[in-house]
């Protein structure tokens, strides 16, 4: 279990969800040739002008404006994502100067398929708990790739989260333990001139997702003496909707604490952004003293878990930007061939 | 064909649950079979190890099983080699260590079944599973075993008047016994309901319902004759009173009649005349269930119901623990799972601990003589044996 030197916490946090909604439907009529419903109902799209870096920025807006700091006083900006636009150019720089932090700043990218956004988040809980800076900016978001007509492209889709790190007594939420667990995995994965990933089918199953998941929790919630019951609730990562309702049963976990946070069914597989996304919309409702539980899952492979308390200063600044039930409310239907035009399936020349 | 009262017994039995393995190796899993079977004899060892195995050459990329499983259980220097068949890979394996030991050219040999099918995912698993047909006339047209079993089906229907919804009681019963083997990949029941629905919306093609599990696992069984069994061999002895295997054309096409698998039903005709009793004398059989169909026809074969006709002993009165000749009682390749090579031999294990009276919550009752057969691809190798008190 790591608890950082100077207790930190959640000072913002803010989620960005593109409008555009993919239905499982259309893309089973496309190819399996009958409207079949899909492993989730609808999946979010990012539109012809959204990417990685402008989701990331409309988020990391929504978490300042709930921080209430000034930009100056961000010490990184930290994205991670499986779906950066350039494979060598940073999104963090652009991320930075997009929304107004200074020059002299840690700024980058990370990379653990599901898991980069936690990752930047635990960097971020380190950056700041070691007194490195004070305030720190993690964001896990994705415009996740799905291959046309494989099963993932039901799922696969674009949205994320950013939270500014600081410390605890300035935070909305604690961050009271933190714990990762990794293995070579190899689940999933895409290789640096592959368009799409490939994935190892049920294998992502069992070995992948439900063991490091429920590994990293078990860790997390014995080191910190605390059982399912002592949390309101939970979230994890979203692949599907069935994935995380079956491991947060196999954790002893009950539906009405991890329902606020499961997106999956509206909005699909956020990737990077899934858990984290999770997380935004229960401190969008959560009351001062609950605690919740946060388990993220990454391909290749591995799980971060963190325990959250939250604080009174939530209830005045969480109306201070726009609620993440809102952002799924905000939808317009698409068809498949706008879809792939859209997310640019069509390769011409 | 042997005409004999052998007196080959059953000595040692062991079996690995039946699932996607992904955390154990072909070796590992091979190992988890063998140790507790030598172990299940008292201690007996085995002049030759024979191994059914279809995959581990192309799937796992391992040739030369005998020389790796025999080492890998500390039994180098002796002799052990693979038997192929398909999926009756496991049922030929059983029949090498049987001829092996009636001739008295070995006193102790081991039937090992094992498989490893994750080893490879997806549609590559499916070209490999597909060199159980002729690769030249079947496979290089775009048939896979089970896109041609439900053809047969298909035909099936057509010629007998059938329909879809009458095999329903097939995998209801085998996930009803599965539900009690602690090594069966499915212990869920299946409902009547979730079948009759696919079978309704595909009325002439097999289902997901109709299809086993191609899935990772090993089995073991050791062979010798009564008078070599340790003195506090603490089992009933389950002795090997028939054993038959035969081939038929690979090729569906090559045959008289697609529907009638004559080395199916040749095979338990010998086995049954080797063991000197009839088909209507057995308490069980365990039939290759790798889809609907194969478990109609291999009834039919069995002389258990006329041709055509398999599918009305698809319930619990036909083919139950308790009914007219019970099939599947630890949940048969459809719910115990189908891993290929070695299925032959689970179905030796659980005959064995049917005979011995060991089977708990699946025990036949008066279970004194069974019958298991194992099919390699449509009955093109057929394999059959009668084990008895």
């Amino acid at each position: 279990m790591n608890v950082p030197a100077r207790p930190v916490g959640i000072v913002g946090y803010g989620a960005y969800i593109p409008r555009y909604r993919l239905p499982g439907t259309e893309i089973s009529k496309v190819w399996k040739g009958t409207p079949s419903p899909g492993p989730v109902k609808e999946k979010a799209v990012a539109g012809l002008d959204e990417d990685v870096i402008t989701m990331s920025i409309e988020a990391a807006r929504n978490a300042l404006a709930r921080a209430g700091i000034s930009p100056h006083l961000l010490r990184a900006v930290w994205v991670g994502s499986e779906s950066h636009p350039y494979s060598v150019k940073p999104s963090g720089t652009i991320v930075a100067e997009a929304i107004g932090a200074l020059s002299h700043i840690q700024a980058g990218d990370w990379e653990f398929a599901c898991k980069a956004g936690t990752e930047a988040f635990a960097a971020a809980m380190g950056l700041v708990g070691s007194h490195m800076g004070d305030y720190a900016l993690a964001i896990g978001m994705d415009t996740a790739q799905g291959k046309p007509g494989d099963d993932l492209e039901y799922t696969a889709a674009s949205g994320g989260a950013a939270f500014v790190i600081g410390p605890a007594e300035n935070s909305l939420a604690t961050i009271d333990a933190h714990y990762s667990y990794v293995t070579d995995t190899p689940d999933f994965w895409r290789r640096a001139d592959q368009k799409y990933p490939e994935h190892g089918q049920r294998f992502t199953g069992e070995p992948a997702y439900f063991h490091h998941i429920a590994s990293a929790a078990r860790a997390l919630m014995d080191a910190a003496g605390l059982k399912p019951e002592d949390f309101r609730y939970a979230v994890f990562h979203q692949p599907n909707e069935k994935f995380p309702n079956r491991v947060a049963r196999q954790l002893g976990f009950k539906p009405e604490q991890t329902k606020t946070g499961l997106l999956s069914p509206l909005i699909g597989n956020t990737y990077a952004g899934s858990s984290l996304t999770g997380l935004t919309a229960i401190l969008d409702e959560a009351s001062p003293g609950d605690r919740i539980l946060l388990t993220s899952y990454g391909s290749g492979a591995g799980s971060d878990a963190l325990i959250f308390t939250v604080q009174e200063a939530l209830l005045e600044r969480r109306e201070a930007a726009i609620s993440t039930q809102a952002y799924i409310d905000r939808r317009t239907e698409i068809d498949y061939g706008t879809y792939v035009r859209y997310r640019t399936k069509i390769v011409l020349g | 064909m042997e005409n004999n009262q052998s007196d080959v017994v059953i000595a040692g039995i062991g079996q690995t649950p039946v699932g996607e393995r992904w955390d154990v190796s072909l070796r590992e899993l091979a190992a988890e079979a063998i140790l507790p079977a030598l172990k299940d004899s008292g201690g007996l060892k085995p002049d030759v190890i024979y191994i059914g195995n279809m995959l581990a050459a192309s799937a796992s990329r391992q040739a030369n099983l005998g020389a790796l499983l025999a080492e890998d259980v500390g039994l180098n220097g002796i002799e052990a080699v693979t038997v192929e068949a398909a999926d009756a890979s496991g049922g030929a394996a059983l029949r090498m260590a049987y001829m092996a030991v009636v001739s008295g050219a070995v006193d102790v040999a081991l039937a090992v079944g094992v498989e490893k099918c994750s080893d490879v995912i997806g549609s590559r698993f499916e070209t490999h599973l597909s060199q159980m047909l002729d690769a030249d006339y079947e496979a290089a047209q775009g048939l896979t075993p089970i896109s041609l079993a439900s053809l047969l089906f298909n035909r099936y229907l057509y010629e007998n008047a059938a329909e879809h919804s009458h095999f329903g009681g097939f995998p209801e019963v085998a996930h009803a016994n599965a539900v009690s083997n602690a090594h069966a990949m499915f212990r869920s029941p299946l409902s009547g309901e979730h079948y009759q629905a696919q079978a309704q919306q595909s009325e002439k093609t097999l289902t997901i319902y109709d299809l086993a599990p191609f899935a990772d696992g090993a089995a073991a069984v050791l062979l010798t004759r009564e008078d070599k069994l340790p003195r506090d061999f603490s089992h009933i002895p389950v002795r090997v009173i028939g054993s038959s295997l035969v081939a038929d054309s690979l090729s569906i096409h090559d045959r008289n009649t697609p529907l009638v698998w004559d080395a199916a039903r040749i095979s338990i005709e010998r086995a049954c005349r080797s063991a000197g009793i009839m088909p209507k004398d057995l308490n069980f059989f365990e039939y290759h269930d790798a889809t609907s169909l194969h478990a109609a026809i291999s009834l039919e074969m069995a002389g258990f119901a006329p041709i055509g006709k398999g599918w009305t002993l698809a319930n619990p009165a036909g083919i139950g623990l308790q009914g007219q000749i019970p099939g599947a009682t630890f949940g048969g390749l459809k719910a115990r799972g189908h891993p290929l090579g070695a299925t032959g031999v689970y179905q030796a294990v659980e005959a064995a601990l049917q005979i011995r009276g060991e089977a708990g919550k699946n025990q036949v009752p008066d279970a004194r003589v069974g019958l298991i057969q194992s099919l390699g691809g449509m009955a093109a190798t057929a394999v059959a044996h009668v084990l008895s008190y």
